[in-house]
């Protein structure tokens, strides 16, 4: 096959009067403090008052509290308090994490700090408070806790029998979540396919390792009876609305200021123990207190993700058609449910989207969502994704192989084509508009596809075994309420933007969706930039202030473009408008003969520059004494969005890895990378193609090197830095970023979600390499991590 | 309880002096005694390289470096490196490629690239990701940020052959 | 983590720190890099009430040829060692090792001495000065002992090293004309400790090999070497046979110990991969050396 030359991608309409950032590239306006170290985490914030608060947490898996004596510790230098279970449950509520539409879903009440026992290696118990944490530290090692070994559930493939303990008694077993799905005829589709290719996916137990810990200050005024906690998090309101109601106090008492956030990832999403412990804490001293988890309590205490066992089939013809994928997946959580989100949502999306890209017309699927004692997980860059692609696109090779087509090809003839939309996926997810095909073939010409295949040959012959694996993926954002809403949870689907002009002409504007290095503030500059008519550098956005914003759900499943920047194209449109408004009034024209161009307002025809937008402000603010009498500037808009066409806006691509894997030693390199990504209207393809090669290595990170290990009595064996191993620089590939924009209907911007995606498809992508690198050697792999011994097991070396 | 120690270095090119407990290391006596907040803690295992600084002209740990170690040394953070033309280069670089996302790396990713660009002038794309393997990022994936140090080294051959 | 609480003394000699080590005891410790010391203290795995600084004893530093031998002072850091001519012309082993030591910020700080006196088995000097037969100095009020390398790693981070023993330096033997060296290992991360390493060091006589030294790392509590695997290549070509033999001697002399995530049988089949890829390379040079 030649290589055709590419044309160029039929432009998106413009959005406004003079696009100059929509589309664009240009440097993020925080850029330039962070390179200059002038961040502002969470843990460079000084409070007058300020006392740390260190956790003694279980040292086991499984154990009954008999007796806490803190009176050693008290007495150490600098202790201000300590503090167990029962002195937190007078002041916070217990929690359950369900949702209400996860039918039979069901989890125990869970405590900030434990009370009769702790159920998982990490679960806080007792709270130390001192000056400093290095005191905090000290005083632990004094305090002694009296607990007794009770037997541990550590094995999520036994969770359910009958011999094993049951974790929370109350609830009647171990399970926290079931589903099945049954769609279209199953058996008779597999007893007529050619071909039933069948295997078992591991998927190891990983954690998020993000660079700056969780963190947070709790700030109790008991003069102003106000909350203000700073917090390294994604979703200031949810915690807002959750410190309000565990501790029994108005939600307008509350203020969550989220600053710089040194990546989340969604670990940051969640409500842990240790924040409701550090504000009871704050509370109970009348002081601000900051908790900050060392390295190695993030490795027990941050939620973990992503451990499944798959089981699944394939079925497919001779021609290459795929007739019906069935699957069994079993998952192992913590012994809760994480609030607020809850653990079972990870499953369920598997259940939703193996199959994703194609048309088959048969389905089966079943899930089994497990209690462990062994640290909660939850949503962690793209929840249930990573797994579904990988049990896809794996079995997808298998049947490629089985009947001798091309990976390529064998995608090309069963993914939905571009021009059914919309439609929905045989497990009832709706599609508005994917680009499987023109992913493919973008993704053919990016990488080379036929001189990849025949440099590949030609090095087997010299006994150099090198592997392609192509990943097809599907990657739910922009969601709606149908997400959590419906659930019960108050988690906003909805967000908001005010713009404000300044009175020298400069632009604010307040979002309710934040900052975590995405690259959120940089795009609402640009569209504000543009919607408003200023330069960028006019433009100023504040985020993360629960006092300030609007109200909105933050940071998760890709929302921050689609929705976030939705609501200030929005605002932007509407400031306009009462800017011309204004003006038209300043000037005796009329509103539709003018346009706000670049500062300016200018007359729409001749292009003359008639007043300055500071000129516009001036009068608005200080001189209402030449306005007319029955007119008022409204120069500060607020809009709000939703996204409520669909339950999701889903984004599609393709992936493509090139490893070489040493068959004498197991080990892989990987050579290169690709990925094709329809995320519809691209704000900033740089900010884009940034977060499509981070979430490609942070599912790498899972695919080669990560997992949390464990012994059989369910401790964590390599909770430290050095036996956790996360992605560095010499062992990652350089990734070749190209987009499709199939834009959404749903809003004016029209753009999709893109931070998840690259995780979703990286994994597969990397072990179909893999497995094509090792089959002339008759030997394949399917449970991540791929590790060296893995693959010489797999080789029969060992 | 040990007695506390005084000690006098030059920090960014001002000299300061302090009385500090042995134990505490130079990272936590830069943020909370000097002020210097730039500089980050990531693992206070030497793993993840948040905490790298500048002592005496080469890049270390600050988290395994003890303060009273810095007694008598040429310090440098991030907040020092606007002043030298060889550190705006990579931080106008980064910034150019995105190199930065969460930026809680981004000192210390700097202060591992200036070493390189004075000590490894030549270095190839691979080097340069062997180089930067000290220092852990979870945004960005590490390929912006090997351009961008390539980018500079580039430039820097082509400014010195001229 | 913080460290818990400890004194500190800046020794201002090796007899300053010498007397401090017997008046503490085992409740001090020498802090020379701090590289390993420090990040144990920071994960309370240790609580020494004393650290003995020894970064100020310039007696401790420098490369030098004297006797015969390479002397490298016990504070010499891995990047002196990278940059030092000496090095690499009288140890090139040292060369070809040192940039598998962790990261460059750690190379800076860390030590020579230090990384030998810890002994961790999976450390790249504790593997190359056993690899050379090499020489430990050490000083104690008493006056100076040498060690010979064979000696000196008694256990897992265990070295014959008194109480009151300062490690000052370690002497190698100087490269011969004919003396190959190679060393390789296997880390699934550049920088990390290694599943399995090899120094080599092996001397011609022709195109025979007249003695071997192979010295591992990784496998087992110590850095450990392989006598009849070594003394099975005394007099013969570098040839398949060679080979073979090495390999199956290997799989009969090893016996390592399994780590978090690669059993002891994956080691063992490590260790004969880079024993087969270090005599390849051996071969290949002596090759290209007699063309």
């Amino acid at each position: 096959m030649s290589i055709t030359i590419d044309k160029p991608p039929a432009k998106l309409h413009d959005l406004t009067q003079d696009p100059r950032y929509i589309g664009h590239s240009p440097e993020r306006p925080s850029a330039k403090r962070l390179s200059q170290g002038q961040g502002c985490y969470v843990d460079d914030i000084v409070l007058p008052r300020m006392a740390h608060v260190v956790f003694w947490r279980s040292p086991v898996a499984h154990c009954r509290i008999k007796e806490i004596k803190p009176d050693f510790a008290r007495r150490m230098p600098g202790v201000l308090l300590v503090a167990d279970g029962h002195d937190l449950a007078k002041i916070c509520k217990p929690w359950v994490a369900t949702l209400g539409h996860l039918a039979n879903m069901k989890s125990a009440p869970q405590y900030p700090l434990a009370l009769e026992r702790a159920c998982w290696q990490g679960e806080p118990v007792v709270a130390i408070v001192a000056e400093t944490r290095a005191q905090a530290e000290d005083a632990l090692q004094y305090l002694q806790v009296e607990w007794e070994l009770l037997p541990a559930v550590v094995d999520m493939e036994t969770a359910l029998d009958p011999q094993t303990p049951v974790i929370h008694p109350e609830l009647g077993d171990n399970l926290c979540f079931t589903r099945s799905l049954d769609v279209g005829n199953v058996d008779e589709a597999f007893a007529s396919a050619d071909h039933v290719l069948a295997t078992t996916f591991e998927f190891g137990r990983h954690t998020g390792v993000t660079l700056e810990p969780r963190c947070q200050i709790a700030d109790w005024s008991s003069a102003e009876q106000r909350l203000t906690v700073y917090h390294s998090q994604q979703a200031p309101h949810m915690m807002q609305d959750l410190y309000a109601r565990q501790f029994s106090i108005a939600e307008s008492a509350v203020r969550v200021i989220c600053k710089d956030v040194g990546g989340s990832f969604g670990i940051k999403v969640h409500a842990y123990p240790d924040d409701f412990a550090t504000v009871a804490l704050s509370m109970m001293l009348g002081r601000p207190v900051k908790f900050v988890a060392d390295r190695l309590e993030s490795f027990t205490s941050d939620i973990h993700a992503r451990h499944h066992l798959v089981k699944a089939r394939i079925a497919v013809r001779n021609d290459g058609e795929i007739l019906g994928f069935e699957m069994d997946d079993l998952t192992g959580i913590g012994p809760f449910s994480m609030f607020p989100r809850t653990s079972a949502i990870e499953g369920n999306q598997v259940v939703n989207l193996v199959g994703g890209p194609y048309k088959h017309q048969h389905y089966r699927a079943k899930l089994n969502v497990v209690f462990q004692n062994k640290t909660p997980t939850c949503q962690y860059r793209g929840v249930g994704h990573p797994i579904a692609c990988a049990v896809t696109e794996g079995l997808v090779d298998l049947a490629a192989r089985a009947i001798g087509m091309d990976p390529l090809e064998i995608r090309r003839r069963n993914v939905i084509p571009d021009d059914a939309y919309p439609c929905a996926g045989i497990s009832g997810i709706k599609f508005e508009g994917l680009s499987h095909q023109a992913c493919l073939d973008k993704l053919e010409r990016l990488m080379d596809y036929p001189a990849l295949r025949a440099e590949q040959a030609a090095l087997r012959e010299k006994g150099i075994y090198r592997g392609i694996g192509i990943a097809a993926l599907i990657e739910l954002t922009n969601p709606s309420a149908a997400f959590y809403g419906v659930g019960g949870a108050r988690i906003a689907s909805q967000d908001g933007a005010t713009a404000r002009l300044d009175p020298n002409g400069g632009v604010t504007v307040l979002v309710s969706v934040g900052e975590q290095g995405q690259g959120n503030d940089a795009i609402y500059t640009q569209i504000a930039a543009d919607a408003v008519g200023v330069d960028m550098a006019q433009v100023r956005v504040v985020t993360g202030d629960t006092d300030v914003t609007p109200y909105g759900g933050g940071t998760w499943a890709s929302r921050g473009a689609g929705i976030g920047g939705e609501a200030v194209l929005l605002a932007g449109e509407a400031l306009r408008a009462n800017i011309l408004k204004v003006a038209a009034v300043i000037l005796k024209r009329s509103a539709n003969e003018l346009e706000v161009h670049r500062g300016d307002i200018i007359d729409a025809d001749t292009r003359a520059v008639l007043t300055s937008l500071a000129d516009v402000g001036r009068i608005a603010y200080f001189r209402s004494d030449t306005l007319p009498s029955d007119f008022t500037p409204e120069l500060l808009v607020t809009r709000h969005y939703a996204q409520r066409d669909y339950p999701f806006i889903f984004t599609n691509g393709v992936q493509a890895s090139y490893v070489e894997v040493d068959p004498d030693t197991g080990f892989v390199k990987l050579l290169k990378h690709w990925a094709v990504e329809d995320c519809g209207r691209v704000i900033n393809p740089r900010l884009v193609d940034e977060q499509i090669r981070g979430a490609i290595v942070q599912g790498i990170g899972g695919a080669m090197l990560e997992e949390c290990l464990y012994d059989k009595q369910g401790l964590m064996l390599n909770a430290n830095m050095a036996d956790y191993l996360v992605p560095m620089c010499a062992e990652m590939p350089d990734i070749e970023v190209a987009h499709i924009e199939t834009p959404t209907k749903s809003s004016k911007l029209g753009a999709k979600g893109a931070g998840e995606a690259g995780t979703a498809g990286a994994p597969a992508a990397v072990m179909n390499a893999i497995n094509d690198a090792l089959a002339p050697l008759q030997a394949q792999v399917m449970s991540q991590p791929f590790t060296p011994e893995k693959i010489l097991r797999a080789l029969g070396r060992i | 309880m040990a007695d506390l120690q005084t000690i006098r270095f030059n920090i960014n090119g001002q000299t300061h002096s302090c009385s500090v407990p042995p134990r505490l290391h130079l990272v936590d006596m830069l943020r909370d005694e000097v002020g210097l907040k730039g500089s980050h803690l990531g693992c206070e295992h030497g793993v993840c390289g948040a905490c790298t600084v500048e002592v005496n002209g080469r890049i270390v740990r600050g988290c395994l470096t003890l303060a009273v170690q810095a007694d008598g040394c040429q310090v440098r953070t991030v907040e020092g490196l606007a002043a030298l033309p060889d550190a705006r280069q990579l931080q106008q670089a980064f910034i150019k490629h995105n190199a930065l996302q969460c930026g809680f790396c981004t000192p210390g990713m700097l202060m591992a690239a200036r070493e390189l660009i004075q000590h490894k002038p030549d270095a190839t794309r691979e080097e340069v990701r062997e180089w930067m393997s000290g220092n852990y990022c979870r945004c960005t994936g590490y390929h912006a940020i090997v351009d961008a140090v390539c980018e500079v080294l580039a430039r820097r051959n082509q400014e010195s052959a001229a | 983590m913080k460290s818990p609480e400890f004194d500190y003394i800046r020794a201002r000699s090796v007899s300053h720190a010498l007397s401090l080590l017997t008046s503490h005891g085992d409740e001090a410790r020498i802090l020379a890099g701090g590289q390993s010391l420090l990040a144990a203290l920071n994960m309370r795995l240790s609580e020494p009430s004393l650290l003995i600084d020894i970064g100020a004893i310039d007696a401790l530093r420098g490369v030098q040829v004297s006797g015969g031998a390479l002397r490298i002072g016990a504070l010499t850091t891995h990047t002196e060692i990278e940059n030092s001519a000496l090095v690499a012309q009288h140890a090139p082993l040292l060369k070809l090792a040192v940039g598998h030591i962790a990261h460059r910020a750690i190379r800076n700080s860390g030590t020579w001495g230090g990384s030998i006196a810890n002994a961790d088995p999976a450390a790249e000097w504790p593997c190359c000065l056993l690899a050379l037969d090499g020489t430990v100095i050490a000083q104690n009020p008493r006056g100076e002992r040498r060690i010979a390398a064979a000696e000196f790693f008694t256990g897992l981070y265990t070295t014959a090293l008194a109480e009151d023993e300062l490690l000052v330096a370690c002497e190698l033997p100087l490269a011969q004309r004919d003396d190959w060296f190679g060393f390789q290992e296997l880390a699934r991360r550049l920088g990390d400790y290694a599943i399995a390493g090899l120094a080599m060091n092996l001397r011609f006589s022709g195109p025979v090999v007249q003695s071997a030294r192979l010295a591992w790392l990784g496998l087992g509590a110590k850095p450990m070497r392989t006598p009849q695997t070594e003394a099975l290549l005394a007099g013969r070509p570098l040839d398949a046979a060679t080979e073979a033999l090495v390999v199956a001697s290997l799989r009969e002399e090893l016996d390592p110990l399994a780590d978090l995530t690669n059993t002891g049988a994956t080691k063992k089949h490590l260790a004969t991969v880079l024993a087969r890829r270090l005599l390849a390379q051996a071969n290949a040079t002596r090759q290209s050396v007699a063309a």
